[in-house]
């Protein structure tokens, strides 16, 4: 490939989807266009864990917590019992609210590392279910609050009365919703792979690579370390304001532990550390159950709904398929999405140059220890 | 006075189940450095085996056999799928993920069978009780104890004394070294995961006597309590992981008792107390009770 064509085809690699995306709604069903929507708000906190999890190294499970705060704190802001406040100003202030509550818990996110952090924030998890619960002045208790619709200089974002129609195509909440949530996914993917590329990114990826080595050279660890955790906190609760417009309703049982876990499974299925990896990883973990509970009944060996005692309904298939999904992709690519990509590309090039490993994550093999063991057998006296 | 005595006797049974659990997760995060969330669906699959078969084979039979079947298929797991993935501490989170994936697949096939049943266990307590002094307690939980503490004896013996014990610490020591020096890691780690599933499967046992009602699609889910007991200890100790329980359980049977007392935190508080109770004690010892310090140098 010549030098010059090299940024024709990077722009056009990354307007073609763009343009693909943004003509979708003219022709997908609301059902495929919903499916979208919380796979892109997936894709938002995904890409907050990532940045967590990923480049810091920091294992969390309290991310729905904070998606959590993010879709109550836009229900309060704008609604009423709450502030009343237009849906931008609220959607800005909830944000702004996760990233406080990441930011109450730095005195531990500060100073726990890894597996212990991944379990301490499971505590969020179950304190802010009890919460939401309790405080039910401003969550609606267990059956939750609807979403104030969003509002953009006077164009609201549901289903409306105003009978808006694009080229002929009736543009209802989710057509409407589509558009918005590109535009935050966007805003997600350009901040979030500047921050990565930039000073901080670089400290985290030192931080994590060695503790130590990264405090000789000067990086604050604590700092970066609870920073990392505050805005990563910060996208989950963007991710929080978006599902909360595109289910028009939060209930608490839904910020549960599950969705903690889907998120984790998301980043370590998409790559870890990557913008895209993380994006691919949320589309396929939020649309994988949802597709296949659509299409469950047309599947082999599944019966319908509601029918004989001890047969495989279309829900339980869809599990067993998540399960088995995870399971087979993780042995099949341990660096996830990512790393099939590009070593697929790789191949494609046929470049005898190994590709540069990815730091901290699986290298690519270290077949040795299973088969250790049959070599040190050897009598070797000291 | 006795609610008090009641109260600690109850927590102390709760301690020592929840001991059982932590402990396997301890053992396996000491020997792979993961995090097994299949822990809970393995504890179901163990309760489940001896709730179908205890009317044929009779209890100790039924026990016996899912106690085997859990530690063969927690072997399996480790030595089929996950000693296939890249062996380095920094990539242990891949395996963590892979877990939660066998946890699904288990726990979806677990709740198919059982449904909406509560499923008894045919254990030989029943819902007798015994009066001790001012209190009157449960066999069911005075078998906790005391099963609990025999069969935790008997671990630490294993490892104290046994070849795989020094196996074990050494390959959590030091892992090339412990291979250069004939530790076969690959079998040690699985047998690690085998014994982590025999206690799981046991803890289903006591999980599901009197004073609960039986094995239940969700009784699975109490493993969850079982990661602040393991963390509270410092994940790397066995012994941290016996007083994390502990800790655990008797705050979750004062919360349960004095809950009247505690209304304006809301209810259902006795589920939260023991995160509550993790943080503070991370919040002055980051590495546990009983988790190392940890020098580095450079």
């Amino acid at each position: 490939m010549s030098d010059a064509a090299k940024p024709l085809l990077r722009l056009t690699g990354l307007l073609l989807p763009l343009l693909v995306l943004c003509a979708l709604p003219f022709y997908l069903e609301s059902y495929w266009l919903r499916i979208g929507l919380f796979s892109m708000a997936a894709a938002i906190g995904a890409v907050g864990l990532s940045l967590l999890s990923g480049t810091a190294g920091q294992l969390s499970m309290g991310h729905a917590f904070f998606l959590a705060v993010g879709a109550y704190g836009y229900v309060w802001f704008s609604g009423d019992p709450g502030l009343g406040l237009p849906p931008v100003v609220a959607m800005v202030l909830a944000v702004l609210l996760a990233g406080a509550a990441g930011g109450v818990f730095s005195p531990v996110a500060g100073r726990v590392k890894g597996m212990y952090l991944g379990i301490a924030t499971l505590a969020l998890v179950f304190v802010g279910h009890h919460l939401m619960l309790t405080m039910d002045g401003v969550t609606g208790g267990f059956n939750g609050r609807s979403v104030e619709p969003m509002e953009i200089g006077g164009l609201v974002l549901d289903s409306g009365h105003d009978d808006l129609a694009v080229l002929g195509v009736p543009f209802g909440a989710e057509e409407r919703l589509w558009y918005f949530g590109l535009a935050l996914l966007a805003f997600t993917w350009f901040t979030a792979r500047g921050l990565l590329r930039g000073r901080p990114g670089r400290a985290l990826v030192a931080l994590r690579d060695s503790e130590t080595a990264a405090s000789v050279m000067g990086v604050p660890v604590a700092r970066y370390r609870s920073s990392a955790f505050v805005v990563s906190s910060m996208y989950a609760g963007l991710a929080g304001v978006l599902i909360a417009l595109s289910f028009r309703r939060v209930v608490p049982d839904y910020f549960g532990l599950v969705l903690s876990i889907d998120y984790l499974a998301m980043i370590v299925i998409g790559g870890l550390g990557s913008v895209g990896g993380a994006v691919a990883g949320a589309f396929f973990v939020t649309a994988l159950p949802l597709v296949m509970a659509k299409y469950a009944d047309q599947l082999p060996l599944v019966a319908a709904p509601g029918s004989a005692d001890g047969s495989l309904g279309p829900t339980e298939a869809s599990r067993y398929l998540y399960g088995a999904a995870i399971v087979v992709i993780l042995l099949w690519a341990p660096d996830g999405l990512h790393g099939l990509v590009r070593r697929l590309r790789l191949r494609l090039r046929r470049e005898p140059s190994p590709p540069p490993p990815e730091p901290g994550l699986a290298e690519p093999v270290n077949p040795a220890p299973t088969t250790l063991p049959a070599v040190p057998v050897k009598e070797h006296t000291p | 006075m006795t609610g008090l005595l009641d109260t600690l006797l109850a927590g102390l049974a709760l301690g020592a189940v929840y001991a059982l659990v932590a402990l396997g997760f301890v053992i396996i995060f000491k020997a792979s450095h993961v995090m097994n969330f299949a822990h809970g669906s393995m504890l179901l699959l163990g309760g489940y085996l001896t709730a179908v078969l205890h009317e044929h084979l009779g209890f100790a039979a039924a026990l016996a056999v899912g106690v085997l079947a859990t530690a063969a298929l927690a072997g399996a797991v480790d030595r089929v799928l996950l000693q296939r993935l890249p062996q380095d501490p920094k990539a242990a989170h891949v395996a963590t993920i892979v877990t939660i994936g066998i946890d699904i697949l288990l726990v979806t096939d677990l709740a198919r069978r059982i449904g909406g049943d509560l499923l008894s266990l045919g254990d030989p307590w029943g819902d007798k009780v015994r009066t001790l002094g001012p209190v009157t307690v449960p066999d069911s939980r005075l078998a906790a104890v005391a099963v609990s503490a025999l069969v935790i004896g008997a671990v630490f013996a294993l490892f104290r004394y046994s070849r795989w014990g020094l196996s074990l610490r050494c390959a959590a020591e030091d892992t090339e070294a412990a291979a250069l020096q004939g530790v076969r890691l690959g079998r040690t780690r699985m047998l690690a995961w085998c014994l982590a599933g025999a206690l799981a499967a046991l803890a289903a046992v006591f999980l599901a006597a009197f004073p609960a009602t039986g094995l239940e699609r969700t009784t699975g889910q109490i493993a969850l309590k079982a990661f602040p007991a393991a963390i509270l200890g410092g994940l790397a100790s066995p012994v941290g992981a016996l007083a994390g329980s502990l800790v655990i359980g008797l705050t979750e049977a004062f919360v349960i008792t004095y809950q009247s007392d505690l209304h304006v935190l809301g209810d259902g508080l006795s589920d939260v107390a023991p995160y509550v109770v993790m943080i503070l004690v991370l919040l002055v010892r980051p590495n546990g009770l009983f988790g190392a310090k940890g020098a580095v140098r450079v």
